[in-house]
């Protein structure tokens, strides 16, 4: 049977909202007094869910609420959730940092918690003083980070700088050689926030190959948090999603992940009255909504979306085309699409509100991509609207990076016939 | 098959115990480490680098020696330079102590903040790196010494109580990190006694070393000033170099269990706070 690694029972914490002063004083000579008698802390039986839009009655939150899983040795699990969710929470509690309110964590072996790189580098030390010193911060003998000194150098391509103040260093060379050291622990449990997503592609490839490495080839156990959802995938095969600082569910990773990005989807429409325009402006011309399909911005690959553009025309208007593009994150015109693809001529003889829907196939790999709205008439253009939303295309999963049918930018199908 | 026994537990509430003191042994090689990042980042860059150091004590003692002569107070037949820079240098490294590690949690917010490691480690750490101050000014006293004995100015006067200077120096430690450790507890929620320490340490000062001990006739200022568990640790230096007359084992000894006991009640609070510091501070 699995060999269970770390278990946790009922964790929760609690934060008090607000200031330290008088105020917290006065609960503290409380909780006191209620604890010299044996009685309970008054205060764990208020609190709410930390769900941080709404303005809560008490000055006590749960940030994180009754959690309880199991983690066996060997597997890789992903955290997500939204930003408050109580992912955080969970690795300082797991990295003792700080105690749970209340409940148990059972660890079974050493670990190391990465919640950020380079931790105590100090900048008048030179690269190898800083390896020891960040090696031993994290659990390390003297000996063993001696042993792996040349591996750590290697792996951070720093060999040039490594007798140099680390002050002197490039912030890409600072963290290559903080993320060397991290990578070169030896422990049964490796704790990881976000901390992959630092350096360039290239090395971020490095680290993830080399955490893949950690967990199938020594068995070593890996929690790891990240907003990056294709990164999460690729790299976790069981995970779990945190709502509000209580445990939604815990499995399969693919599971995880769209029921996340689906319970994620917060507002149905976007308002885009209040967004900034660009370029030239009628005043004739509004387009007031965007509404998406399901209330999706996330797809999977190969994957339509579709979504609604509620306009406003203020005065009659001849030859209306009202178009979208998709550029990816570096700004790279991608894909434009205009209405005139199905309906050749808009003619408005009635001024008032409109929607116009549009479906399509976007055909492009997995990454975060940015969604630009704009109208045009035969005068001229209408209205331009920069970076509505973004809309995030995942793996489809089927396929692993090395073998899946098409790779780039651009998803385009192809037929293949093998002939003897 | 499931196992039971864990390697770690972590819970809400543990009950006291002693055992993170082999955490601290398992992480001795990180004390090393911050005592030589501590070293190091010193003198980096500087060009007289530990000298440095002699400008404190000697312009303290030069205050205590015009002090000494305007109200023309007793130094015992020792000459005043070296009465008050031996006081001075003992006092600088408990104040050493003292101060530093009394902002632990609130200077380390940020990396304890982000890893953990046993939390005792930094005090420690900061109590190991302020001896090579000590040491340091030790040797100005030492410096001073052989010149004024040159010059036929003093006299040295060895006591067997000289190989109690290790001990001297654990007791002094001791004290400095008891205090700290209890100050740092302290103050990482309400701050308000942060404030004091500076002050207090200063004030302190003068009252250790200004008059010496045996000096004073008054019985009852003489035992209050006796509660001060550093007083007798410089009276014995003085004696071990200069044959003080006021030299007693039996102070030395209170010195002792007040270190005992403040570094029990440090460890006590510092251990109960190191759990959950980082949500107040």
């Amino acid at each position: 049977m699995a060999d269970t690694i770390i278990k946790v029972e009922n964790l929760s914490k609690q934060y008090r909202l607000g200031e330290i002063g008088t105020g917290s004083l006065s609960h503290d000579l409380n909780r006191w007094w209620h604890q010299i008698r044996g009685k309970e802390d008054p205060y764990l039986k208020i609190g709410e869910t930390n769900d941080r839009t709404q303005k809560g009655n008490s000055e006590y939150v749960w940030a994180l609420k009754d959690v309880n899983f199991e983690i066996n040795r060997g597997e890789i699990w992903g955290v997500v959730g939204k930003n408050g969710a109580g992912k955080s929470t969970l690795l300082k509690l797991l990295s003792r940092i700080t105690s749970p309110t209340t409940g148990v964590i059972k660890i079974n072996g050493k670990m190391a918690s990465l919640l950020e790189v380079g931790t105590g580098f100090h900048g008048e030390l030179t690269g190898r003083e800083n390896v020891f010193l960040n090696g031993a911060i994290l659990g390390m003998k003297r000996k063993e980070i001696a042993s792996k000194m040349d591996e750590i150098i290697a792996f951070a391509g720093v060999e040039k700088y490594i007798d140099t103040p680390v002050k002197r260093y490039s912030s890409g060379m600072f963290v290559r050689l903080a993320f060397a050291v991290a990578a070169h622990l030896d422990t049964d449990i490796l704790i990881l926030d976000e901390v992959l997503a630092v350096g360039d592609a290239s090395f971020q490839r490095k680290c993830l190959g080399k955490m893949n490495d950690a967990a199938t080839n020594q068995g070593k156990t890996v929690l790891f948090v990240s907003h990056n959802l294709s990164q999460i995938q690729g790299l976790c095969k069981k995970g779990m999603l945190l709502e509000n600082g209580q445990l939604k569910m815990t499995g399969d990773i693919n599971k995880i992940i769209s029921e996340y990005v689906l319970g994620s989807q917060q507002s149905k429409s976007i308002d885009i009255t209040q967004l900034p325009r660009m370029g030239p402006k009628s005043l004739d011309f509004n387009i007031r909504k965007i509404t998406f399909t399901n209330d999706v911005t996330t797809i999977y690959e190969d994957d339509t979306i579709s979504f609604d553009i509620e306009f406003e025309c203020k005065n009659t208007m001849q030859e209306l085309v009202l178009g979208f593009s998709i550029k990816d994150t570096l700004d790279t015109h991608l894909i434009e699409c205009r209405s005139t693809s199905s309906i050749p001529i808009i003619n408005i003889d009635k001024t008032g509100i409109y929607t116009i829907t549009v479906t399509l196939k976007p055909n492009l790999s997995a990454g975060v991509y940015v969604l630009n709205i704009g109208a045009r008439n035969v005068n001229g253009s209408l209205e331009y609207v920069p970076s509505v939303t973004n809309i995030e295309i995942l793996p489809s999963g089927e396929y692993e990076e090395w073998n899946k049918p098409s790779a780039g930018i651009v998803k385009t199908p192809s037929n293949w016939q093998l002939i003897y | 098959m499931q196992q039971e026994n864990w390697s770690n537990i972590i819970e809400s509430r543990s009950s006291f115990s002693f055992s993170s003191l082999k955490d601290v042994w398992q992480y001795r090689d990180l004390l090393w480490m911050f005592v030589k990042r501590d070293i190091v980042t010193n003198y980096k860059q500087t060009i007289l680098g530990p000298l440095w150091f002699f400008i404190q004590p000697a312009l303290t003692t030069a205050l205590f020696v015009f002090i000494n002569k305007a109200a023309n107070t007793p130094t015992n037949g020792i000459h005043p330079v070296l009465y008050f820079l031996i006081g001075v240098t003992a006092w600088s490294y408990f104040a050493e102590c003292l101060t530093k590690t009394s902002t632990t949690f609130k200077d380390n917010a940020f990396i304890f903040g982000k890893v953990y490691f046993p939390r005792l480690i930094l005090p420690l750490s900061i109590v190991v790196s302020s001896l090579i101050k000590f040491f340091i000014q030790f040797s100005l006293f030492l410096i001073v010494l052989s010149i004024l004995l040159g010059l036929g100015k003093a006299q040295l006067d060895i006591q067997s109580s000289i190989l109690l200077f290790p001990f001297l120096i654990v007791i002094m430690a001791g004290l400095g990190l008891g205090g700290g450790m209890i100050i740092t507890s302290l103050t990482t929620k309400y701050r308000d006694l942060a404030l004091l320490v500076q002050f207090g340490v200063q004030l302190l000062m003068y009252g250790t070393l200004a008059i010496p001990l045996s000096s004073i006739n008054n019985h009852f200022i003489h035992s209050v000033l006796l509660c001060n568990p550093m007083i007798p640790i410089i009276e014995t230096f003085r004696q071990a170099f200069f044959n003080d007359t006021s030299f007693n084992l039996m102070h030395l000894g209170y010195s002792f269990v007040v270190m005992i006991f403040l570094l029990l009640l440090g460890f006590y609070s510092f251990s109960k706070t190191e759990k959950t510091f980082t949500d107040t501070i």
